[in-house]
């Protein structure tokens, strides 16, 4: 008999509970109103005193209200037909839900129980197994979904049966497992797992080396993020977060992706469930829905949902990277995540940390992005979870501590900049402020080295001191002003603005220039430095002035251009032409 | 309000302090109503048998041994058509000496819609407002903030958004107005004819500041009765939202919660999230538009609430005294509608994209050859004419005061463009200056 409870007290969505058995930290309970039974989870004990986070409003909660522990902390159901599904914070099925309205207490089946699946056998009978080892799979959206031994078993058992490969339904049974003493266990197509808990049955997480190309020049060339890497994207409100993340997630070399919206205007959640089932997947001219699922909890839901939200779609992340597939994980905004943690922690009555904050925010940020990554699965295969946060601070404050404990957690910072945003510079990451830590592996410089030539790093080196030297340059025209300085500070200048303009810029809205594949931005990045190598002879500012703008148009119509196309080429020799006009002797 | 018989009638308060009193009771549901002394009070806390009510009138006058009754239900409204044309307390009782309200009842502050069932917002809402229709359009289902300090016109224009907005019902939800504003609202109303599509609960200076936190709930569940049952556009004005925020910080010191940032409560996201998500276009026509007005301290929105309301809302608006004309004028730079896109271009005229685009920019540059100015740089012809062009621009379309359709808006920027520039010099698609460009 697991452990029941009587309501003690009532405030807003913290209930305390009286317990008469053994309760654990994270615990899940129902309160049971009569009608309908309210989720919540157990954030604190005391004595007898067991404090609850409720799930939904409390409104109407009684004192007495029976309560009945579940004995396990949230989980999510994992299992075939996950794509393509509209979650919310808990995992409820929203498309599921009848009515315009949520209802309290109303909890839908994640997945889809009737739906057969097309059953292949990976393993054979006799084999020695343990948790996470591929039993079989079936196709989800044309991904192959691994059927596997549960993430919750323990030791290593005999493969005793193994279904013949056919049509079942997740919850058939489709292998019979042992352990040494000989008890069975029937294993399905579906497992649980509890979000706050890392599923970590992997051999080895190695730090991550392997490019995730997002086709966004500013972060493949300049600032590159990796397979199992992590980033954040901290911007004021306006400077292109949205835009940029959608960029991402419609173009980066990535198996699956899952997107957390927590906390979100729900006017902008719409827009994703409105586009994203319009857009094509460019790689596999498929729909790019059919690969996504979106966890989507409004600001209005509450609070503790909003919470959770993250840990589920993290946890949805983590078991397609068990199956040896690459997953990029999305989540906006971080910010309001970290309101609902100082909520309930204002609800509990903790003394607060920086602005109110927990003091524990930094530990639970850190925490929660080293659960991506880069892992070797135990049959030699690999796969990954790269993470991508997007931070909104108060007034665009970077010094907030949301945006400082992520900056010690994350290792890629994609700084949206508000005057970039203004002067129509988008995508507007700003080039001097933003960093990629993974520059500095020199497993990745090994890789990437290899990957596309021997001098790249060096080549990204050289890119990044013209645009610092550029800005500088730039506030010396402004303080002197432009006859106030040599001729050649005008060409230096100039060149960081053709970096600019060329390489950094990109139009999200064109066809061809939104995504660049990473062989055709190291043609371009070879080819405009040549150009700043070269040395000019110009007679006055203003001829550097109109010189550049000339080429830098030219270099667009390039980027607007099929990669080596014949009008690629025909700009490419006009370019060549306005560089021999101007070069010195 | 009046106890029914059989009632259980408790007299024995324990604790009382200025906006809370507490008691020992049992079998009260969290939320419940309660009259206290003949005061209408809502069920804050339980612990044990001890409850905590929070009086909306204030705990004024209230002795150790009131009366108190518990209803056994949440706030709530009678909702029907008869709504329509009302004037309201904080309650929901008439304060217009009509009828008492019949219709079915309620519970307010009800539950959020299911983020897939909402529909992309996407038509328009005219105000006549340049500053806001040219440039920060507004989208049904939206919701938007003006931040303005306390001695702008915030209340006049939204007046005015309210009379010349195409929406089926207007319900404006007042707190903390004046009575003065109370009575403002009233005449302008009345005297426009358009008190029959009108519905206003109003909370005055002169009541307590915990009724306040009734209001917008209330005011949003008339606004769902005739979004959801009867198709319409409503159009919720919501002002202050600030009094609001600061009646929710009331109570809760009263309670002895530990403040968060700014002395608000932590909940403040989500109490501000409830109301505001609130707007929402129903896929079978029906809206709801939220228009509310957070006034600022001294133009600071670091701030708790406006910081925690831009956070929600889709854009918002700043007012701004203009000094070259000596009027009101809607900021072009710090205002912000986030769902404008979904319709500018689409459903009004191609231009409109470009021509917003194009004098905000001019605009910047007039406010740059300000600057020069008042560093006492030469200014250049280009830079003379910018500034011809920003004086106009505020005149005709920036300030409050304007009143025309859309695309007399964009033919206004057009004739301003060709009077103080020629086309290469305002940055517009050729074939939309080959269109539009005054011959």
């Amino acid at each position: 008999m697991s452990t029941q409870g009587k309501v003690k007290g009532i405030i807003a969505n913290l209930v305390i509970v009286e317990a008469d058995g053994p309760v654990s930290q994270n615990e899940i309970c129902y309160i049971l109103t009569g009608e309908t039974k309210l989720m919540a989870e157990v954030i604190k004990i005391n004595g007898s005193n067991t404090y609850v986070q409720v799930f939904e409003s409390t409104r109407g909660v009684k004192i007495g209200f029976e309560v009945e522990f579940a004995g396990h902390m949230l989980e999510v159901t994992l299992g075939p037909g996950i794509l393509s599904k509209n979650y919310d914070g808990l995992q409820n099925d929203l498309d599921k839900m009848k009515g315009v309205f949520l209802k309290r207490g109303e909890y839908t089946h994640p997945l889809d129980i009737e739906k057969k699946w097309d059953f292949k056998v990976l393993a054979k009978v006799g084999d020695t197994v343990q948790a996470g080892d591929w039993l079989g799979e079936v196709d989800e959206n044309s991904m192959p979904h691994k059927i596997m031994v549960p993430f919750k078993l323990k030791g290593s058992f005999k493969l005793k049966s193994l279904a013949a490969a056919g049509k079942y339904t997740i919850e058939e049974t489709i292998a019979v497992i042992e352990d040494k003493e000989g008890n069975e266990t029937k294993i399905n197509m579906m497992q649980k797992w509890p979000v706050k808990v890392a599923i970590t049955n992997y051999k080895e997480k190695p730090r991550p080396f392997k490019l995730l190309e997002t086709g966004v020049r500013t972060i493949d060339t300049l600032n590159p993020i990796v397979e199992g890497g992590t980033g954040f994207i901290p911007g004021p409100f306006g400077a292109g977060k949205t835009v940029l993340q959608h960029a991402i997630s419609k173009q980066a070399e990535a198996d699956i992706v899952i997107i957390a919206a927590c906390g979100e205007r729900a006017n902008e959640v719409v827009e994703i469930f409105t586009e994203f089932p319009e857009l094509e997947d460019a790689r596999t001219g498929r729909k790019l829905i059919e690969r996504t699922t979106i966890i989507a909890n409004t600001s209005n839901m509450p609070v503790a949902a909003r919470e959770a939200s993250v840990y589920t779609a993290m946890t949805l992340g983590e078991y397609y990277r068990a199956m040896g597939l690459r997953v990029l994980m999305l989540a906006d905004s971080t910010s309001r995540w970290a309101q609902a943690l100082r909520e309930m922690s204002n609800r509990l009555e903790e003394l607060p940390g920086p602005d109110a904050f927990p003091m524990d925010l930094p530990a639970i940020i850190s925490n929660f992005y080293a659960r991506a990554g880069y892992v070797y699965l135990n049959n030699g295969e690999s796969g990954s979870i790269t993470f991508l946060g997007t931070v909104s601070p108060a007034g665009g404050n970077l010094k907030e501590p949301v945006t400082e404990s992520t900056k010690k957690a994350a290792r890629c910072f994609y700084a949206l900049a508000q005057g970039r945003a203004d002067s129509k510079r988008y995508p507007a990451v700003d080039p001097i402020d933003s960093y990629s830590k993974y520059l500095e592996y020199p497993e990745f410089a090994e890789y990437i080295n290899g990957v596309i030539s021997e001098d790249w790093l060096e080549m990204v080196n050289t890119t990044k001191t013209i645009l610092l030297r550029g800005k500088e340059t730039y506030e010396q025209i402004n303080i002197l002003g432009d006859d106030g300085v040599p001729v050649e500070y005008h060409v230096n200048y100039w060149k960081s603005e053709l970096i600019d303009f060329v390489i950094l810029q990109q139009d999200a809205f064109d066809k061809i220039d939104q995504s660049t594949p990473i062989e055709r931005q190291e043609y371009m990045l070879k080819s405009i430095l040549d150009i700043c190598h070269t040395e000019f002879s110009f007679d006055s500012f203003n001829e550097v002035n109109a010189h550049f703008k000339k080429m830098i148009n030219t270099c667009r119509q390039m980027n607007y251009s099929e990669f080596k196309s014949e009008k690629f080429n025909k700009f490419e020799n006009e370019l060549k032409e306005l560089v021999k006009e101007k070069q010195a002797a | 309000m009046e106890n029914k018989a059989f009632q259980k009638i408790y007299t024995k308060i324990s604790q009382i302090t200025k906006a809370t009193c507490s008691l020992k009771a049992t079998g009260i549901g969290n939320e419940e109503l309660a009259i206290v002394h003949g005061k209408l009070a809502q069920v804050v806390k339980l612990v044990g048998d001890n409850v905590t009510l929070q009086i909306f009138g204030g705990t004024e006058g209230i002795p150790t041994n009131a009366e108190v009754t518990f209803l056994g239900k949440a706030p709530s409204l009678k909702v029907s058509d008869d709504l329509a044309g009302r004037f309201f307390n904080a309650f929901g009782d008439p304060i217009d000496g009509g009828p008492a309200l019949e219709g079915v009842e309620v519970e307010i502050g009800g539950p959020s819609v299911n983020p897939v069932r909402r529909k992309q917002p996407s038509e328009l809402i005219a105000t006549g407002i340049a500053g806001i229709d040219l440039n920060n359009t507004l989208v049904s289902g939206q919701k938007i903030p003006f931040f303005a300090d306390p001695d702008q016109p915030y209340n006049q224009v939204m007046a005015s958004v309210a009379l010349r907005a195409k929406a089926d019902k207007i319900i404006l939800g007042g707190m903390g107005l004046t009575n003065d504003d109370y009575l403002y609202y009233k005449n302008v109303f009345d005297n426009a004819g358009a008190l029959d599509r009108i519905i206003s609960f109003v909370n005055t200076t002169d009541n307590p500041p915990v009724e306040r936190l009734l209001v917008p709930d209330m005011a949003l569940t008339a606004a769902e009765y005739f979004a959801v049952k009867k198709n319409e556009s409503v159009l919720v004005l919501l002002t202050d939202m600030t009094l609001y925020a600061d009646a929710l910080s009331i109570v809760s010191n009263r309670m002895d919660q530990i403040p968060s940032k700014d002395s608000m409560p932590g909940s403040l996201y989500s109490d501000l999230a409830k109301i505001y998500e609130k707007a929402v276009q129903f896929p079978e026509g029906g809206s709801i538009t939220i228009i509310a007005v957070t006034t600022l301290s001294g133009g600071d929105i670091t701030h708790a609430i406006p910081d925690n309301t831009g956070y929600i809302t889709e854009g918002q608006l700043f007012l701004r005294r203009d000094s070259d004309i000596g009027k009101v004028i809607v900021d072009p730079f710090r205002s912000l509608s986030r769902l404008k896109q979904l319709v500018i271009g689409k459903k009004t005229r191609a231009d409109h994209p470009q021509v917003m685009n194009a004098a905000v920019r001019l605009f910047a540059d007039a406010a740059n050859a300000k600057t020069k100015l008042e560093n006492g740089f030469d200014l250049t012809d280009y830079d003379q004419r910018s500034l011809q062009f920003a004086k106009d621009y505020s005149n005709k379309l920036l300030a409050i005061d304007v009143n025309i359709e859309v695309n007399e808006m964009l033919d206004t920027g057009w004739s301003l463009f060709s009077k103080h520039f020629k086309p290469e010099e305002v940055g517009i698609k050729q074939e939309l200056v080959d269109q539009y460009w005054p011959k």
